[in-house]
């Protein structure tokens, strides 16, 4: 299997604080992972880093090979990797077709188009003309996620895309995004557990920016899920320290 | 902890402080006796250097320590000038019209500040400049100034030019000391910490209790006078009041320039900032606009890869910054 | 009474030009330039030694000026702007108060103190006018600077809502993490938008010229008219530039009947007032719009902080 993502020790922070503790992962080509943990965890921080918005203090990060920890976010894009970040940050004075077009016209050429993307998400053909700002949630995550396709990502990254939204609006973001099963390298962060486990074909579970548990969801129990989301260690250590972290 | 414990813990001055403090004492006094021995020129630039000091000074308070990057300071030295003038022209004698003109500068300076201290940065920069011109443009209405030609202050003309002098120099000298020293308390007291809190993190500062703006309004006022009466004193020496020149921006800039080569925000900086200006000055000067030219690439030279100055240099290179701001704790609890 | 609000309403277009660059600076780069008066200055002397020095037509010299203003904006915020912007608030201010010292300074060695004007080189265009009906007589000069400035200006707003650069432009500054995920090279949009900015103020300060005279040390007052245009209109949008710059236009001619003197300090008073207005009224925050977001970065507490 190819390599689509390769994370190698990485150290992210901010400030003093190490949000992301030497990190180590690998994302094949085509894999569907869902990334898992609780607020404060790291999630969206290490979202941010694959995306390149935050710096890596330590490590590197490779996309197909090829070592892209010095390259900033407009080039990530141009590489290959889109984000579809937490909150969906749509230009609210720009119509939708704007919000589009500017990622069209930067991003990379391929199958994704304005054309095609309205076709996979047809909520949107009719809300081209309407600025950003002023639409639903569900339709903003529809836009969001849109604006990420169309630059033709290989891989592409979707953070807390059910956040906000009704659980009807939630199903039908993940209905859209099944389609793009296999064609695409796909990381999510999602808060639903069991939304995260039906859909992804891994999970990854981190608690305070380190990677706790990573496995096929039928491989995992319950119990390990729990365990690992709170950072409970079962260690010589905790049992004489007597308090479990959570 | 107590607070009588953590008081307990906060470490005397260091040594390095106190010889320096000795060795400020020592050259005051001798400033103090210098006019007796030293030729009339020296006298008068030196009083132009305790003049630059206390705008330095003044300017370090606004920007340094309460954030407030002032383009307009110039219109304190303005109307500091232009009540002093219209004061003596009452009748005051010249004197006490230096510091009663500045008083009176600061009153506006506390009227403005409702208005300019809750603007952001950027604006709060040409805002101020923007006021200091048209505050010139009212003044230069008044007919005793006539328009652009200014007055003079004929009454100092009365005394004779050594006792102008002396006594110009030895209120300077005084004044400098005074502005200096009364820094240092308030920066070390409470209104010195709260600045600090609020220059580290206004939002975390406010949550704690600290009323920013009641924190930068008494700055504010007070670095005012400050420049008002520096501004008083150089027109003391000067005589003739001009708008043009006592409210030029070219004040501002010169403060600029020696608090960003000193060092910004502390507390030896602007003095060590001014003696390099008074020194290029005095090399410089007669080269006019190019000299004017380089003060100004020097000061595009320094914020851009010595933001923190020539103290900053000293700092760099693992000294402690000498008579710091900052208490320090002892390490042991 | 009638003819001085016409001429204030040309004078406008005037200060519209040398307001939008200003404008281009604070919204897009969120860089506040307090030496764009000395760049209009620049372009004008620019223009200056261009049409005395070398003998070349006025169009021809404006042909030649403009770019070379743009291509030194350029410049300017790759070596100068750029890096004091990572400085943290105080270091812009700083550094453009010491270019424009500098500028100042440096023009006045070069060129001297004696005021120059472009117009002598453009024929009767000075003192001619057109009557209207009315027994009004509109100056040909003001009239075709004012068409001049509308063009340039309407320009810049097409440039602006229907090109791919535009919508980058825009992109940057409504939230220039979200551009970067889009692809927006952040730094190279602000280096666009300089260039624009220092082109406009060149223009403005080549209008200058010709209207009446221009020294070295005239930038920082063409600052403060920009600066107060800007405020008035509104910031944010090219048409509040340019309402601001006509508004600013009518205070000084108005006041300008009462006296010369008067005629500044109305334009200061009306830019007072403004200010005033809206500092009590606070800006709403808004749905987050590009608009929005660059008056909330004057009249609030940083909603932004955090953001790059």
């Amino acid at each position: 299997m190819t390599a689509a993502l390769e994370l190698n020790q990485i150290v992210g922070r901010h400030g003093q604080l190490q949000a992301i503790k030497g990190m180590t992962l690998r994302i094949d080509k085509g894999e569907v992972a869902a990334i898992i943990g609780a607020n404060g965890a790291g999630k969206t921080t290490l979202m941010r880093m694959i995306a390149g918005l935050h710096p890596c203090a330590e490590g590197s990060i490779a996309l197909f090979g090829s070592d892209v920890t010095a390259m900033p976010a407009h080039g990530r894009l141009k590489a290959g990797i889109a984000l579809s970040p937490e909150g969906r940050r749509l230009f609210g004075d720009m119509t939708v077709q704007e919000n589009l077009m500017i990622a069209a016209e930067n991003g990379r050429r391929g199958d994704w188009n304005l054309a095609s993307v309205c076709d996979a998400f047809s909520q949107i053909t009719p809300l081209l003309a309407r600025p950003a700002g002023g639409l639903s949630g569900g339709q903003r995550q529809a836009v969001a996620i849109a604006r990420a396709l169309i630059a033709n990502p290989d891989v592409l990254l979707l953070d807390e895309v059910s956040l906000g939204l009704s659980p009807v609006a939630v199903d039908g973001v993940y209905q859209s995004l099944e389609t793009l099963r296999g064609a695409m390298t796909m990381i999510l962060v999602e808060q639903d557990l069991t939304r995260a486990m039906k859909f992804a074909g891994r999970v990854i579970c981190m608690a305070e920016g380190v990677l706790e548990l990573d496995g096929a969801p039928k491989d995992l129990t319950r119990a390990q899920i729990t365990d690992a989301y709170f950072g409970i260690h079962k260690t010589a250590d905790t049992a004489a320290g007597g308090a479990a972290h959570a | 902890m107590t607070k009588a414990q953590i008081v307990a813990h906060i470490l005397p001055m260091p040594a390095q402080d106190r010889r320096i403090l000795g060795a400020a004492v020592a050259l005051l006094a001798v400033l103090a006796i210098l006019p007796l021995m030293a030729s009339a020129l020296v006298v008068d630039k030196l009083t132009y250097l305790f003049i630059l000091i206390m705008f330095a000074a003044m300017w370090n308070l606004l920007a340094g320590y309460a954030g407030l990057v002032s383009v307009g300071q110039q219109a304190f030295i303005g109307l500091g000038g232009y009540a002093m003038v219209r004061m003596v022209e009452a009748g005051l004698p010249p004197f006490p019209a230096i510091f009663l003109g500045a008083l009176a500068a600061g009153a506006v300076a506390w009227v403005m500040s409702w208005f300019v201290l809750r603007m952001k940065a950027g604006e709060f920069a040409i805002a101020t400049w923007v006021i200091a011109e048209a505050i010139r443009s009212m003044v230069s209405f008044d007919p005793l100034i006539q328009g652009e030609t200014g007055t003079s202050i004929t009454a100092l003309n009365a005394y004779a030019p050594e006792m102008r002098r002396l006594t110009i120099y030895l209120l300077s000298l005084v004044t400098m000391t005074l502005m200096i020293w009364g820094a240092w308390a308030l920066l070390h007291g409470r209104t010195g910490a709260q600045a600090q809190a609020i220059r580290d993190d206004e939002e975390a500062a406010e949550s704690v209790g600290i009323t920013t703006f009641a924190v930068k309004q008494r700055i504010y006022v007070l670095a005012s006078i400050g420049c008002a009466v520096a501004g008083t004193l150089w027109l003391a020496s000067a005589i003739t009041f001009q708008p043009r020149t006592s409210f030029g921006v070219q004040w501002s800039v010169f403060m600029l320039f020696m608090v960003l080569v000193g060092g910004i925000g502390t507390f030896i900086g602007p003095i060590l900032g001014a003696l390099l200006f008074f020194a290029l000055q005095e090399i410089f000067g007669d080269f006019g606009a190019w000299y004017m030219a380089g003060v100004g690439i020097v000061a595009i030279l320094f914020a851009l890869y010595l933001p923190n100055g020539i103290v900053g240099l000293w700092l760099n290179k693992g000294r402690a910054e000498p008579l710091s701001m900052r208490k320090l704790l002892s390490q042991d609890r | 009474m009638l003819e001085a609000i016409v001429q204030g309403v040309l004078l406008g277009g005037y200060y519209a030009v040398l307001a939008a660059g200003l404008s281009l600076m604070f919204g897009v780069v969120r860089f506040i330039n307090l030496a764009h008066g000395d760049m209009a200055v620049l372009g004008a002397m620019i223009a200056l030694w261009f049409v005395q020095g070398a003998g070349l037509h006025v169009a021809i010299a404006i042909a030649l000026t403009l770019p070379l203003m743009g291509a030194l904006g350029w410049l300017m915020q790759r070596m100068i702007f750029e890096r004091a912007l990572q400085g943290g608030f105080l270091i812009p201010i700083l550094t453009t108060i010491g270019l424009g010292a500098a500028l100042q300074n440096g023009m006045f060695g070069l060129f001297g103190s004696d005021t120059k004007s472009l117009g002598a080189y453009i024929g009767n265009l000075s003192w001619a006018s057109w009557e209207i009906p009315g027994g009004i007589f509109i100056g040909q000069l003001p009239g075709y600077m004012f068409l001049t400035a509308i063009l340039v200006l309407g320009a810049v707003h097409v440039l602006l809502t229907r090109t791919a650069f535009g919508r980058a432009v825009r992109a940057t500054a409504t939230d220039s993490e979200a551009a970067a995920l889009c692809g927006v090279d952040a730094r190279r949009v602000h280096r666009g938008a300089a260039a624009i900015a220092v082109a406009l103020a060149g223009l403005a300060g080549i209008f200058l010229a010709m209207r009446a005279q221009v020294t070295p040390f005239a930038g920082p007052m063409l600052l403060i008219f920009a600066f107060e245009a800007v405020v008035i209109g509104g910031i944010g949008s090219l048409r509040g530039t340019l309402i601001g710059g006509i508004a600013l236009g009518l205070a000084q001619s108005l006041g300008a009947m009462i006296s010369p003197q008067f005629s500044l300090l109305a334009g200061h008073c009306v830019f007072l007032a403004v200010l005033a207005y809206r500092l009590m009224s606070g800006a709403a925050a808004g749905r987050g719009g590009w608009r929005a977001t660059i008056s909330a970065l004057f009249f609030h507490k940083s909603m932004l902080r955090g953001k790059s």
